[in-house]
C-alpha cells in the first residue's frame, strides 16, 4: 500500500476521532442529553477508516443504522453530525433524520436508513449513475451481517454483477443481527461465500485490523474503478455494546462482552505505527489532545444549536411546496 | 390535433422525453422487446440498450436502483409491469424514494417515474388486476397520476418525467387501445390539476381512470331523463385538486364518486370527506360512493363482470342522488 507516513498517522487520528466522539455520544445517551436510541459503532472503527482511506472526495458511501463511523471517515463535519444526533437545527439534516438517517451529499454520503438492507439497492443505483455518466467514481455500501439475509442484499448483488457496476459491498460482520447471533440466522460462517452465487469476488478480512481492511479495499476499489465490477468484502469485527445503547444484552455472556474488546483496533494500529517508527509517544499524545479538543468543540456546537423550528416539520416533503 | 391510441400516446411521450434529455432512461422487465403491453415498442431500436434496459425479474432491486440513480442526477422511468407487483418493492418506494428528500433535510430530490398498468376487466386474475393507487396516495412524498385519455396520458407523462419528485403513473389496461385527440405540437398536462371532462348542473360525478369513460357514458344516458351530470376527472390522485371538485359540487349540489379500486378506505372516501368538510352546506343529497366490493378480483369473465362498476351503476347512483331513481 503506497500510503505516505502522514496518511497512516491520519488514519490513526481518524480511528481515535470515531472512538472518542462515539464514547461521548454514548455518554450523552446514558445521561439523557440525547433523545432516542443510539446504535453504537464502538469496536468497529477499523472498518470505516480502512475502507474510506481509499475513497476520493467524489466517491460515495451508503450506510446503516450503525453509521456514524462511516460518515466521519468520509469527511462529515463532527459538529454537524453530533448536532443531527442531538436533533438540532444545525444538524446536517436539520434534525429530521437523527441518529439513523443521515446524509451529506456534498461529501458523497448518500445516506443511511432505518430499514436493514434497504440502502443496498439505492447505493447500487448511485453506482449505476456513475457508470451511465461514464465517470470513474465508485460507491461503497456498508451493511451488517443481518442485512445479508434480506432479499435486497441478494437482488442488489445480482444486479450489480449483471451490469458490472462500480460498487463495493462491505459487510461489517459483528456477529449479531440486532439481538440474534449470526449462527442462529444462517448456516454459513463466512458471508463472503455468498458472492459466489453472483460470480463476484468475495473476500474475508480481519475487520479489527485497519491495515488488512485497507489492503483489501484498495484492490476492490481499483477493480470497481477500472470497470471490472463489484466486490463483496466481509470484515469480521466486534460490536462492543448492545444493539442500541442501554440494551441489557441478556443474550450475551459477560465473558464474551469482555473478550470482544481484546481485538481493539486502536492499540493494535498504534503499536504497529510505533514499531515501524511512524508514531512517537509524544506525537500520539498530541493527536489524542487534538482529537479531544475536536470532540469538545463538536459537543459545544451541538448543544449550542437551537432545536429546529416547529414549522420546518412541514418543509421538504416535495421539491416544490404545493 | 391527430387521432392517437392511448398506448401510442404514452410511447410518444416516452420517446420525446428520451430525445430531449439524456438523463432520462428506462428500466424494467422485457422493455427491449416492448413487454406484454408494447408500451416501449421501438424505443430500444431508437435509443439503444444503454437507455432502454431489460432488468432481471427483481423489482425490489431495480426500483431501488432507480431511486439511487435519481438521487445521483438521472431521471429514471421504471416500469413495474402491473400494480400488483408493488407488493415486492414497497421499501424502495415508500421508505426511500418518498422520504429521502425530507429526512435528509432537502439535500436532494428523487425525480423518478414509475409506470404501472392497473385495473381489471381483461381476465388477468387476482394478481394482475388490482387498483392500489390509494396505498400510494396515502404516502407523503409520493405523487400519483391516472390518465384517462390519450391527451392526458401523454401530457401527464411528460410533466411527470420533468417533475423533481417520485411519481406513480398508473395507466389502465382497459384503455390501451382507446382513441383520442392528441396535439401535434409539444405540450404537457400539469400535475395536480383536475379536468372537467363534461359540464353539467345537476350532479357531479368524480371518476378516475377507466371509470371516467363509464361516467361519461352514464352522463350521456341520463340526459334523456333530464339530468345534467358534470364529470370531473382528477387526473392526479395526489396531490388532489380539491378546488375543482369542491367548486363543481357547490354548483351541482350532488356528488357521486366512482373508482375501480375497492370502495372501502379508497380515494372515494377521501373525495367524499373533502366535500363534506368544504361544501357540506351545498349538498342537496347524501354523497354516493361506487367502487369494487371488498373482494379480490376473480379470473372468470362472469365473476369479474359481476364486480366491476359500470355506467349503469353510476347512472343509478346519480339518479338516486337527484331524486329521480330508476324504476325497478
Amino acid at each position: 500500500m503506497g500510503f505516505s507516513n502522514e496518511r497512516f498517522v491520519g488514519m490513526y487520528r481518524s480511528l481515535l476521532l470515531l472512538r472518542k466522539l462515539e464514547e461521548k455520544a454514548v455518554e450523552m445517551t446514558m445521561t439523557g442529553q440525547l433523545w432516542g436510541w443510539l446504535h453504537s459503532y464502538l469496536g468497529q472503527e477499523a472498518v470505516a477508516v480502512g475502507v474510506c482511506a481509499h475513497l476520493r472526495n467524489d466517491d460515495f458511501v451508503a450506510s446503516t443504522h450503525r453509521g456514524r463511523g462511516h460518515f466521519l471517515a468520509k469527511g462529515l463535519d463532527p459538529k454537524r453530525m453530533l448536532a443531527e444526533v442531538l436533533s438540532r437545527q444545525d444538524g446536517v439534516c436539520g434534525g429530521k433524520g437523527g441518529e439513523i438517517h443521515i446524509a451529506d451529499w456534498e461529501r458523497g454520503i448518500i445516506g443511511s436508513t432505518g430499514i436493514v438492507g434497504g440502502i443496498l439497492s439505492t447505493a447500487t443505483g448511485v453506482a449505476f449513475a456513475c457508470q451511465y455518466q461514464g465517470t470513474d467514481q465508485v460507491v461503497t455500501c456498508f451493511f451488517g451481517d443481518g442485512a445479508s439475509n434480506q432479499g435486497s442484499f441478494h437482488e442488489s448483488l445480482n444486479l450489480a454483477s449483471v451490469w458490472q457496476l462500480p460498487v463495493l459491498f462491505v459487510c461489517e460482520n459483528n456477529g449479531y443481527g440486532e439481538f440474534t447471533r449470526q449462527q442462529d440466522s444462517m448456516r454459513v460462517t463466512d458471508i463472503a461465500i455468498r458472492a459466489q452465487a453472483y460470480d463476484i469476488p468475495g473476500v474475508v478480512v480481519d475487520g479489527d485490523n485497519v491495515l488488512t481492511v485497507s489492503a483489501a479495499t484498495e484492490e476492490a476499489v481499483a477493480r470497481a474503478r477500472s470497470g471490472a465490477g463489484p466486490t463483496l468484502l466481509e470484515c469480521k469485527t466486534h460490536r462492543w455494546l448492545g444493539h442500541y445503547t442501554g440494551d441489557p444484552q441478556g443474550y450475551r455472556s459477560k465473558e464474551e462482552m469482555e473478550e470482544c474488546r481484546r481485538t481493539d483496533p486502536i492499540p493494535r494500529f498504534q503499536n504497529h505505527l510505533m514499531e515501524k517508527g511512524l508514531l512517537t509517544e509524544e506525537a500520539a499524545q498530541q493527536i489524542e489532545e487534538d482529537v479531544d479538543r475536536e470532540v469538545a468543540a463538536a459537543v459545544e456546537f451541538a448543544l449550542d444549536s437551537p432545536m429546529p423550528l416547529p414549522e420546518t416539520a412541514l418543509t421538504d416533503v416535495y421539491s416544490k411546496a404545493p | 390535433m391527430k387521432d392517437s391510441r392511448y398506448i401510442r400516446a404514452i410511447g410518444e411521450g416516452l420517446a420525446e422525453e428520451l430525445d430531449r434529455d439524456d438523463r432520462v432512461f428506462m428500466l424494467g422487465e422485457d422493455l427491449v422487446d416492448a413487454g406484454p403491453f408494447s408500451v416501449t415498442r421501438g424505443l430500444a431500436e431508437r435509443f439503444g440498450t444503454r437507455r432502454i434496459r431489460n432488468t432481471p425479474i427483481s423489482e425490489s432491486a431495480f426500483l431501488g436502483l432507480a431511486v439511487g440513480a435519481a438521487i445521483a442526477g438521472l431521471r429514471p422511468i421504471v416500469e413495474v409491469m402491473t400494480m400488483d407487483l408493488f407488493t415486492v418493492c414497497m421499501d424502495p418506494l415508500v421508505n426511500h424514494a418518498a422520504k429521502m428528500r425530507y429526512m435528509f433535510g432537502g439535500q436532494y430530490s428523487v425525480p423518478l417515474v414509475v409506470l404501472t398498468a392497473t385495473g381489471a376487466g381483461v381476465g388477468a386474475g387476482p394478481h394482475h388486476s388490482q387498483s392500489l393507487e390509494a396505498w400510494f396516495a396515502h404516502v407523503p412524498g409520493l405523487k400519483v397520476v391516472m390518465p384517462s385519455t390519450p391527451y392526458d396520458a401523454k401530457g401527464l407523462l411528460k410533466a411527470a418525467i420533468r417533475d423533481d419528485d417520485p411519481i406513480i403513473y398508473a395507466w389502465h389496461k382497459g384503455l390501451l387501445s382507446r382513441m383520442g385527440q392528441v396535439p401535434e405540437e409539444e405540450y404537457t398536462v400539469p400535475i395536480g390539476v383536475a379536468d372537467v371532462k363534461r359540464e353539467g348542473s345537476d350532479v357531479t360525478i368524480v371518476a378516475t381512470g377507466l371509470m371516467v369513460h363509464q361516467a361519461l357514458s352514464a352522463a350521456d344516458g341520463m340526459e334523456e331523463a333530464g339530468i345534467s351530470a358534470e364529470v370531473v376527472d382528477p387526473r392526479t390522485i395526489s396531490p388532489l385538486d380539491t378546488a375543482t371538485i369542491v367548486a363543481s359540487v357547490k354548483k351541482t349540489g350532488r356528488l357521486v364518486v366512482v373508482h375501480e379500486a375497492v370502495k372501502d378506505f379508497g380515494i372515494g372516501a377521501e373525495v367524499a370527506a373533502v366535500v363534506a368538510e368544504e361544501a357540506f352546506d351545498y349538498l342537496d343529497a347524501p354523497i354516493k360512493r361506487i367502487g369494487l366490493p371488498f373482494t379480490p378480483i376473480p379470473f372468470s369473465r362472469n365473476l369479474e363482470n359481476a364486480l366491476l362498476p359500470t355506467a349503469d351503476h353510476i347512472a343509478r347512483a346519480a339518479r338516486e342522488a337527484c331524486g329521480v331513481p330508476v324504476e325497478q
